[in-house]
């Protein structure tokens, strides 16, 4: 009887397809599949909150950490914390492979003068950020951090290192309100999320010239917040008939598709994570929208383009993450086995100019801290140079585009 | 947007429409996509209201052998069949598109058919020996829910490389939706033709096979008094892996269709959402009923597509749920009764 049932049941199978057959879905003569293009996401230019372009200044050389290789410093040591194990721990290993790369670089230049990096795994979770941050403090040969890498954790852990005066900079923490503690200790490597949405929204509407806009936001703190703040930017060019939250975790936007095909935008922005921007930029094209495409940090991953292959051609992404240039990507890649990803750079930077104070002599927490504070260079991402509160003094926006 | 909220923020959050409008203009769109919605719950909600007509359980991993049709699906068409993953179109013509698709759903079929019959095995025979209370399933349905996500979740990656993990699967495409023709002006697509056809023949095949033929009748019998119907010489058991086997295969064959119209979608917790959407039109047309998982799955498809024109997209699921509370609240027993023994089923 078992395989009287499974016989019937393959048989209502292959029934069905037979007549599918019948059916006939008359498409047209069979499509030569596209060559798979090589579609990446490259780095286009830097934007200033007014989404002007700001051309990175000419012959100026990123720091190098190397030196001039006759560096003398008694051991010392520098801290990175972040997610290296977990859901999250890409970030983490991307930011804690770029710290590593500039301090090997300097060890090797400079045999007078070892610096060590100690490694410490937060999960990216507050609270084991927080039960790991004296551990850090306490070891009396660490004199600079770079970390820890997530807002969350930063929040719950920065006055520890504020009292150590232990001098943390982060290279991926962007919440607005991290540099309104008070801390003297606090530097951010990167633009805050309060200066992207604006910065891409003038990009779009003054550089692109975009006329009409759709804002698609995927209803969570990131994505609602991101987009409520293009949207307030967009002012009415944020076209209303097409201002849409869909849900992270739906992968079916057919609904939504149809309320921006009506509305025929110039341009869709999409305020969310690559999970969904994948299949909402497929299904847009499918249903023959060109608008063009663009979103947010959030997407700007390499499984978006993999996701959603040649409907991600042209998508415009924006991130505070500053590219990987230059040397710096054969020497990570080589070393690390993989190409530099989001942070990487801001790692590799922030690590840079740890060991520059050293070099200089800085080899107390309090030394280093002014050193840092009064800091002023180029890196491979940017310029650094910071404000009282631990902010950059210029805080630009990368334009990535997939081509 | 409701003009009372004050604060700019709350406002946003609670951004609900009424538009009334988008409904009536789109309506035979959002009919015809509702309905390949709806037909995709529908084949899932087979396997839900089967097991509960004949052993009285809700079997929460139901999702996660849809689940594995999907990851079924896609292996056969990366592994067998020899797609590489590009998240591009292949549009390889009808013929082979549909041979493919034919032999893809087969796998899927095989891959789910295989699961649920074994997941009766592992999880509800040894239950059934010892004759635990229907608590105890229960519990075990959602445990062994948990089981396959993780399992696809951390184990699978390293079984075959490039398989389960956080991310979705890299799609593999293999036609691109294109309008056929229109209807009322709502324009249809290739993958929605084959989604609706192929699940309605299913659908067909599947109420034939449990109300005219003779094992359909031991499932009947069973599900109606198992002690009179293990008397009369129904083997208990075998009518029980049937019925697995059924709503396995149906799964399969959903999570093939499913990945046609979300290529994106073959990720470890693709099933949740879907399985409880299938789960509530089961619960809609009638638990334990066969015509009436099939009726409540459509419905469901098709009012959430409704709702969410009218509301906006975010509220979707929550219009598939009130909708759910409603009926229920009219009709405890759902639209069609819980009737699988019966004649009407």
């Amino acid at each position: 009887m078992r395989g009287r049932v499974a016989r019937s049941a393959f048989a209502l199978g292959s029934a069905g397809l037979v007549v599918l057959g019948i059916a006939g879905c008359n498409q047209s003569s069979p499509e030569e599949n596209k060559a798979q293009a090589n579609l990446k996401i490259v780095e286009q230019v830097q934007i200033d909150e007014n989404g002007a372009e700001v051309k990175a200044p000419e012959g100026v050389k990123a720091a190098d950490p190397a030196g001039d290789g006759k560096a003398t410093c008694p051991p010392v040591s520098i801290a990175m914390a972040g997610a290296l194990t977990g859901p999250d721990a890409a970030l983490g290993i991307n930011i804690k492979n770029g710290v590593q790369l500039a301090i090997d670089k300097h060890n090797a230049a400079n045999p007078g003068c070892q610096v060590q990096l100690k490694p410490f795994d937060t999960e990216g979770d507050p609270q084991k950020a927080t039960a790991i941050a004296p551990q850090i403090v306490d070891d009396q040969y660490t004199i600079g951090l770079v970390g820890p890498a997530f807002s969350g954790e930063t929040k719950a852990t920065g006055t520890v290192f504020d009292q150590a005066g232990l001098v943390a900079t982060t290279a991926s923490a962007t919440n607005v309100t991290l540099s309104e503690n008070g801390w003297k200790t606090f530097f951010r490597g990167l633009a805050n999320d309060g200066v992207q949405g604006p910065s891409v929204a003038n990009y779009l509407k003054n550089t692109k010239g975009f006329k009409k806009i759709c804002v698609v936001d995927d209803s969570t703190d990131y994505g609602l917040g991101l987009s409520t703040a293009v949207r307030e930017t967009l002012g009415p060019v944020a076209e209303s008939s097409c201002n849409i939250s869909v849900k992270k975790g739906d992968k079916d936007f057919s609904a939504a598709v149809t309320q921006i095909k009506g509305a025929n935008p110039d341009a869709v922005f999409y305020g969310g994570y690559y999970s969904e921007a994948a299949p909402l930029v497929q299904q847009l094209r499918d249903a023959g929208v060109t608008a063009t495409f663009s979103s947010a940090d959030g997407t700007k991953d390499p499984e978006f383009v993999k996701q959603a292959g040649e409907a991600s051609k042209d998508a415009v992404l924006a991130c505070p993450c500053g590219p990987a240039t230059g040397t710096f990507v054969d020497e990570y890649t080589k070393k690390f086995g993989m190409e530099p990803s989001t942070y990487s750079t801001e790692g590799y930077d922030l690590g840079t100019i740890l060991v520059k104070g050293i070099d200089a002599g800085k080899i107390t927490r309090p030394d280093l801290l002014d050193f840092v504070r009064t800091y002023d260079g180029q890196g491979v991402a940017r310029k650094y140079q910071w404000t009282d509160k631990g902010e950059l003094t210029s805080t630009l926006i990368w334009i990535y585009k997939v081509q | 947007m409701i003009q009372e909220c004050v604060e700019q923020f709350a406002c946003q959050a609670a951004n609900i429409n009424f538009n009334v409008d988008g409904l009536l203009n789109g309506f035979w769109q959002l009919t015809v996509d509702g309905l390949s919605w709806g037909a995709i719950y529908a084949l899932v909600a087979v396997g839900y209201t089967l097991v509960f007509g004949v052993l009285r359980l809700i079997n929460f991993a139901h999702s996660e052998i849809f689940m594995l049709g999907m990851f079924g699906a896609y292996f056969c068409l990366d592994m067998i069949l020899g797609f590489s993953p590009s998240g591009n179109a292949y549009n390889k013509g009808v013929t082979l598109t549909i041979l493919y698709l034919g032999i893809a759903m087969l796998f899927a079929m095989l891959v789910s058919g295989t699961a649920a019959v074994g997941l009766e095995f592992i999880a509800y025979r040894p239950l059934r020996r010892r004759n635990a209370r229907s608590l105890t399933f229960l519990i075990t349905a959602i445990g062994m829910s948990f089981v396959l996500q993780e399992f696809v979740h951390f184990i699978l990656p390293h079984i075959i490389k490039g398989y389960g993990g956080s991310n979705a699967q890299q799609p593999i495409i293999l036609v691109q939706p294109k309008t056929q023709f229109t209807i009322f002006s709502a324009s249809v697509s290739n993958v929605t033709l084959v989604v609706i056809v192929a699940a309605l023949v299913l659908a067909l095949l599947t109420d034939i096979a449990i109300n005219r033929t003779k094992f359909g009748r031991g499932i009947r019998a069973v599900a109606q008094d198992s002690t009179t119907a293990t008397l009369m010489g129904v083997s208990r058991e075998r009518i029980i892996i049937t019925t697995f086997l059924i709503g396995g295969l149906l799964a399969g064959a959903a999570a093939l269709l499913y990945t046609l119209k979300v290529p994106q979608g073959i990720i470890y917790s693709g099933g949740f959402l879907l399985g409880i959407k299938a789960f509530s039109a089961a619960v809609l047309g009638g638990i334990g009923n066969l015509r009436g998982a099939l009726l409540g799955g459509l419905l469901l498809g098709v009012m959430e597509n409704y709702g969410q024109a009218v509301f906006g997209t975010q509220w979707r699921d929550v219009v598939a749920f009130v909708l759910l509370v409603l009926v229920l609240l009219i009709r405890p027993t759902g639209i069609l009764g819980e009737s699988l023994g019966k004649a009407r089923a």
